[in-house]
This record gives C-alpha cells, structure tokens and sequence, in this order.
C-alpha cells in the first residue's frame, strides 16, 4: 500500500511472464492439434497417389512415392460407384429443396406473435425432436401405408421436417425482422403470403443459406435412410455403395490365401483411399469457402427463441 | 413472451386465426409431413403391445399386452444391450463434454488471427466426413497388417495387435474417434458465446492485475455456464439413444459382446429377422427412457441454476 507503483511494477513483470509462458502452452497444443486433425485426411490424400506397396509397408508418411494414378483410373471403371454419384446428387438437390419449401416457411409463421394458436403449433413442430415412434413403426408406416419404399421419393419427402431447422430459422426472423415491417405492409393491404414471398425471403438470404448447407451436407453424407428404405441397388446413394467398398470390403477377397490374396488386399486399400477421396472431395473442398454460414447458423441457434 | 394472454381478450380465436390464413397455409406442407410420417408411426407404436401381422394391419392385428416387452426384459440381451449402450453413452459424455469447452477457451486465446481462423476452419473440417468414411478410415488405420497406427505404434515398441476384433477396445475407439471428428464442430457454440463477452470486463480485470489464467476463471467459465448447461441437458437426453450409423459400421464377429446396443440389437430384430412388435417394445423403452431422463435433468437444472430447456 505505501509503494503502489513499485509493487505495480512487480505484478505487472511476473503477470507477463506467467502469461508468455501460458501463451507458448496455448500455441504447442494448438500447432499438436491441428497435427492430429488434419495429418489424417493428409495421409489418405497422399496414400491415394502412391505405390500401394509401398504404402502396407509403411513407407508412405509424409510424402507420395512411387506416385501413380492407378487407384482413379480403376476408379473411372466402376460404375456403381458413379451411379452411386448421380443418385447422391439428385437425392441432395430434391431433398434440399424439398427441405427448404418445408422448413422455412413453417418456421416464419410460428415466428409471428400474431399466430393464433402459436403455442400449440410450436409443440407440434417441436415435439419430435424429444420422442419419435422409432425405426419399426415407421417403417411400417412407410411400407405398408404409404408405400414409399424403395422410390425416389422415399429419400426426398418422409425426413424432410427438422425441429432443429425450424428452431433456428424461427430464431432467425424474430431476431432480424422488425415487427414494423409487417404493420407497414398490412397498412398496404399486403396479405401474408406476398409478404412472406416478396419481403421476408428477400431478407432473408443468410438463413436460407444455413439451412440449404446443413440440409445438402445431411443429404451427401447420410446412408442410413439409404439402408433402410431402399432395397434396389441402382436407386442406391453414394454413401451406400462406399459402405460396401470399405466397410463390407467388396472389392477384397477372403476367399484367397497367400500373395496372390495379399496382392489383392494392397490394391483394394488403395481403392478405398481413391474412393474417400473422391466422396468427400465436393464438401471439402467447399467447406472453407462456406464456412461462414455454418457458424452463422450454429449462432442463431444458440440463440434459443 | 405472448403479448395476449389469453383468447377472451381482444378478438376471438377464429378471427385471429381467419386474419391469419396464410400463415397457416405457410404451415401446411410441414404439418401434412410430419403428421403422415412422424406422428402416425408414434401412433404405430402400438404394435409394440400386439401381435403384428403385416396382412391384418396395425390396427386389425391383436392384442398380446406386456407380452414383448417381458420377452426382452427376460432375454439375456437385455442385460448385455443396455450395459453396451450405457457405457459407450456416458463415456463419450465424460469425454465429449468437456473438451469442447476447454478448445473454446483455448481458441479464445489466440490472438494470431490468422493462425486462429486457420485453426477453427481445420478442427471443423473432419465433421463433415460422412460416417461411412470415417468407420472406413477408422478400420484402415487400425488394420493390424497395413494400418498407420498399429505402424506407428510399434516403432515406439507397442504392439497394439487386432484393435478392431478386441471388444475392449470398441467403447474407447468409438468416443475418441468421435473426439476427433467433432471436438472443434462443438466447440463453436462455446466460441460463440465467449465471443459476446464484455471487453470491459476484461480490462477490468487486467487494471486488477488478473493473469490471463485468473481471466479464464473468472470470466470465461461463468460465462460459459448457461450454454454448458443447455447442452448437458440435450445430451442427456439421448442417454439410450447413442448414434446408431457408426456404432453399426464398426461392428464385427469378434467385438459384438461389447458393440452390441439397443439400436443395432433392434435393427437386426426387426428389419432382419422381421420380428416389428419386439422390435417396436425395446425402442419404446428406449425413447420412454430417453424421454424421461431429459426431462428429469431439465428440472433439476431448472431447479438448481434457472437455465433449462423448457
């Protein structure tokens, strides 16, 4: 108390040193991190242009060698892996469509405070995001009633309602409509349908944007559905058809031994690094351009209207 | 939140409503949607408590009671199932929680914004490999004769051996795979949320002569709480319902003792051996279980800290 300034000093010399050496821990364990998140994808990339040989001995690390195209080119014959492809992008454009027509314009009515009977509709909409009939019960529904299975439009229209969505483009336009717009418009004799189409939509580009992201993300990456309800391998999305390269290891055999098997087996590898590369290079390639509308998305919904 | 408290004030509920069609008819597509293929399947739980029979029908099929859900508390899946999925669940709680938290905060930290933007877009990155990929990825890696893992383990000297036909070794593969597929996408929200704090506040802290340790503490954490606690909630309430693509794909003869959950055990139940109305009991008891433990710690929360869900 008598030496404010000296004892101010002192702090102020041990807090930057305290706070240099924190600052070093923060930096080693990010520059770790970013090691272990990114080698992987890396390793893959490289793995996919290299001798696979060289590859199972464990002489591919950090560079490609004995580099080669072989793995793509055998890629180009197989063609359920590209039928795969086109199945995959027309399921994401109709299921991405159909996602938007749906979820936004449910999420802008129960946004309006005006809406009679927003309280129940709000639970409508909300409710299956905490208890579903499950797998079965669905899946009879869908087979025995409506008879959607093994269609096209199975993969389009059934899943297209999600809470979520809903959540955040609700919270999206009671955050950034102004409630003037609308007393405004009504002055005009506007109805609400012209004003959703010709006013809230305009405005409403960056939510559609999330939403139209995360719904193609979900469409390109997901075979679940696939699974279930498609029976027809040429209806089958590309999820599916890389479950059967990698993980049923259609393109191994098992039923031969010796060099001939293990000969097999290097280049099945090296299809399958091929393979994810090739599956996953649309989205990868885009995230970071996009990347931006997915925080933006993950913001408004932590929001929580 | 309503600005009316209720219908008798003002205008009648129909008027309201009539004003409003088009709000209505902005609804319409969902609604048909979700009634067809969501709330009519919650109503075909019921052939959980009947003999279902595809040619009579949901409806026509006959009663048969508890009958299915004795079945599977009896069965010695039953034990083996629930303990699988409980542990896979609340160790990738244990894990998947925290981490999250600690790389907000560490993000929060770096004031290389350049380093830090490069940071954020690679963590986020491998959320957007699909599950199919990323089992493949993970059984390649782990391959005892050609995977990158077991190759760099023994260069140090451990030998790892089959890691994929080890069931003990399932619980721990799933959940840090899992860590290192959406650590960095979970941590937005953290980001998001430490991103709106107060600057003064830290200012303030440092005229005190916090160090940056001492601001984490202090300010960053309590900061943190509310979201933590919404989430935990969210979590919890799939304590049963852990995810069932991955769990599936990772699946082989000789780590089924301890992979085998409720969702693929129902799965192989119902749509490969075609038994629906057992099928439909054990995922009723999963979503009832489900159900209630979200709602039992949204009380609790609401109780103990003001934040919860509803």
């Amino acid at each position: 108390m008598s030496h404010p300034d000296i004892r101010g000093r002192k702090n102020h010399i041990r807090k930057s040193r305290a706070d240099r050496i924190f600052d070093a821990v923060i930096y080693t364990a990010a520059g770790l991190m970013l090691l272990l998140a990114l080698y992987p994808m890396y390793f893959i990339l490289i793995a996919s242009v290299s001798d696979p040989n060289l590859v199972a001995r464990g002489d591919v690390l950090l560079f490609p060698r004995g580099l080669s195209l072989d793995g793509y080119s055998y890629l180009l014959s197989m063609e359920n892996l590209w039928k795969g492809y086109g199945n995959t992008i027309a399921y994401t454009f109709a299921g991405t469509a159909a996602m938007l027509a749906v979820n936004i314009p449910a999420a802008y009515a129960l946004s309006r405070r005006d809406l009679a009977g927003r309280g129940f509709f709000t639970f409508f909409f909300l409710f299956p995001m905490f208890f579903g009939g499950g797998l079965i019960p669905t899946f009879i529904i869908l087979n025995n009633t409506f008879h959607l299975v093994d269609t096209f439009w199975v993969m389009v229209l059934p899943f297209s309602v999600i809470s979520y969505y809903i959540v955040v483009a609700r919270t999206f336009f009671q955050t950034s409509l102004p409630a003037e717009l609308w007393d405004a418009a009504q002055i005009d004799g506007c109805g609400n349908l012209r004003f959703f189409f010709q006013v809230v939509l305009p405005l409403s580009k960056a939510i559609i944007a999330v939403i139209a992201l995360w719904a193609a993300v979900g469409h390109w990456n997901s075979y679940f559905n696939a699974m279930i309800y498609l029976r027809t391998p040429e209806r089958f999305p590309l999820q599916l058809v890389m479950r059967n390269i990698l993980i049923n290891n259609e393109m191994a055999s098992t039923a031969m031994t010796g060099s001939a098997a293990a000969e097999l087996n290097r280049k099945a590898n090296l299809i399958k690094y091929c393979a994810i590369v090739v599956s996953s290079l649309p989205i990868m390639t885009m995230y970071p351009f996009v990347q931006k509308y997915f925080n933006k998305g993950v913001m408004i919904g932590a929001l929580k209207g | 939140m309503r600005r009316t408290g209720s219908t008798l004030s003002g205008p009648s509920f129909l008027a309201r409503a009539g004003r409003n069609w088009g709000l209505y008819l902005l609804m319409l597509p969902g609604i048909v949607i979700f009634i067809c293929f969501t709330y009519l399947p919650m109503y075909g739980v019921i052939i959980a408590f009947k003999d279902f029979r595809p040619a009579a029908g949901i409806w026509g099929s006959s009663w048969a009671g508890l009958k299915y859900f004795e079945r599977y508390f009896n069965s010695y899946m039953f034990a083996s199932t629930i303990t699988n999925t409980l542990v896979i669940s609340l160790y990738t709680i244990a894990v998947t929680f925290p981490l999250p938290i600690i790389l907000a905060l560490m993000c929060n930290q770096m004031y290389a914004r350049r380093f830090k933007k490069f940071f954020q877009v690679s963590t986020y990155l491998p959320h957007f490999i699909s599950t199919v990929v990323m089992c493949g990825m993970i059984i390649m890696f782990l391959s005892p004769s050609s995977g990158l893992i077991p190759k760099l383990c023994s260069l140090i000297g451990i030998q790892t051996g089959d890691l994929m036909g080890n069931a003990g070794a399932f619980s721990g593969i799933y959940v840090w795979t899992e860590v290192w597929q959406h650590v960095g996408w979970d941590s937005i929200m953290y980001i998001a949320a430490l991103s709106a704090v107060d600057p003064q506040l830290y200012e303030a802290a440092e005229v005190d002569g916090a160090s940056k340790w001492q601001k984490i503490l202090a300010i960053d954490i309590p900061m943190l709480v509310p979201t933590m606690i919404i989430l935990f909630i969210l979590r919890c309430g799939s304590i049963l319902g852990v995810g069932f693509e991955k769990v599936y794909l990772l699946q082989n003869d000789l780590n089924i003792a301890k992979s085998e959950i409720t969702s693929t055990y129902l799965y192989k139940m119902g749509l490969k051996s075609n038994q629906y109305s057992y099928s439909a009991a054990i995922g009723l008891f999963n979503n009832a279980v489900n159900f209630i433990i979200l709602i039992l710690v949204n009380q609790i929360a609401r109780k103990i800290s003001d934040t919860s869900l509803f």
